[in-house]
């Protein structure tokens, strides 16, 4: 899987190497915006307050 | 055959087809098996797991915990502005002080926003509003954060004024619940004054244990005399498994105009003005 994302990565290896930095910063943009926010609202585990 | 894993195997005209001459077929390269696929799901499923704690706890957490407080000085500075407008500026004390605490009788809706939290021990930019409701339109609100339970008093108020906060995450109102010191000060501001309680102590109870928010705490057959303010939070840190219970004694009032009180005076000044 993550052998076959580094063998369609074109140019030398510090160019891949590059190009996976930046693809990782925007999965992890992504997630932190969109995926995150919308995930917290179905699992919700905290709770605070005393109840019966 | 026992070599079913194999799903995959690159063709060899495919492999001939590769810019680079290569000779033999390199096998670890060219072979996609169930097994290696499956390892690398579960791998990346950790480590979004591990991000999305990171995300919640620390991110979002301390993006909710700088909203939360700006929210909370506009309101302060809003209702002091709104009684300077009404009262012009600070009126002097009578001998006897301000009398008794005027008690907010306001029915307010859920999530409607009606006191300010200010706890010096619970550090800088610390500072939340209080709304109505425990639900997580106020608790997880980005606007809010601390919440009044339904049916408890109201600041001032004979009885018990009980309020619920996240300690980690979602801006974590009471983060710091566990470093109250006995005599520490939690002020509320609501639109007509200041009501300085004192942190009087903690009690460590399962989260059923409603009988802590009764107008006196565990016995809720006891007319109330006092005014005592009960907070509630998660306990232990990162844990729901148990509620750390805060109670504090009101000790004095003092109407909005009077301006607040002097251990707090430069956290409500540092916003804004």
């Amino acid at each position: 899987m993550y052998a076959a994302l580094w063998r369609i990565l074109p140019g030398p290896v510090w160019v891949r190497i590059l190009l996976l930095a930046v693809i990782a910063a925007a999965v992890v943009f992504a997630l932190f915006t969109w995926v995150f926010p919308w995930l917290d609202g179905i699992v919700n585990p905290i709770d605070v307050t005393v109840e019966q | 055959m026992p070599g079913g894993l194999i799903e995959d195997r690159v063709d060899p005209a495919d492999a001939e087809e590769r810019p680079e001459p290569s000779g033999a077929p390199e096998p670890a390269r060219s072979r996609v098996s169930f097994v290696g696929v499956l390892g690398e799901l579960l791998v990346t499923a950790g480590v979004l797991i591990l991000l999305f704690l990171g995300w919640q706890l620390w991110w979002n957490d301390a993006i909710m915990a700088s909203q939360q407080s700006d929210a909370a000085s506009v309101l302060s500075s809003e209702w002091r502005e709104q009684a300077r407008a009404q009262h012009g500026d600070t009126p002097a004390p009578s001998p006897e002080g301000y009398g008794d605490p005027v008690v907010d009788t306001t029915a307010y809706g859920n999530g409607e926003a009606f006191a300010v939290m200010y706890v010096p021990r619970f550090g800088e930019n610390s500072q939340r509003g209080i709304a109505e409701g425990i639900g997580l339109d106020v608790l997880n609100s980005f606007q809010l954060g601390v919440g009044h339970y339904p049916g408890t008093q109201m600041p001032g108020e004979v009885g018990n004024f009980a309020i619920a906060s996240h300690r980690s995450a979602y801006g974590g109102g009471m983060h710091e619940i566990e470093q109250l010191q006995l005599g520490d000060g939690i002020f509320i501001q609501t639109r007509d004054g200041w009501y300085t309680y004192r942190f009087r102590d903690f009690e460590y109870v399962t989260p059923d244990t409603v009988d802590v928010l009764a107008p006196v705490p565990h016995r809720p057959d006891l007319q109330p005399t006092d005014r005592i303010i009960t907070l509630t939070s998660c306990n232990p840190l990162y844990s729901t498994a148990e509620r750390i219970i805060a109670y504090g004694v009101l000790e004095s009032w003092q109407p909005i105009s009077a301006g607040p009180p002097d251990e707090i005076a430069a956290q409500v000044a540092a916003w804004g003005e």
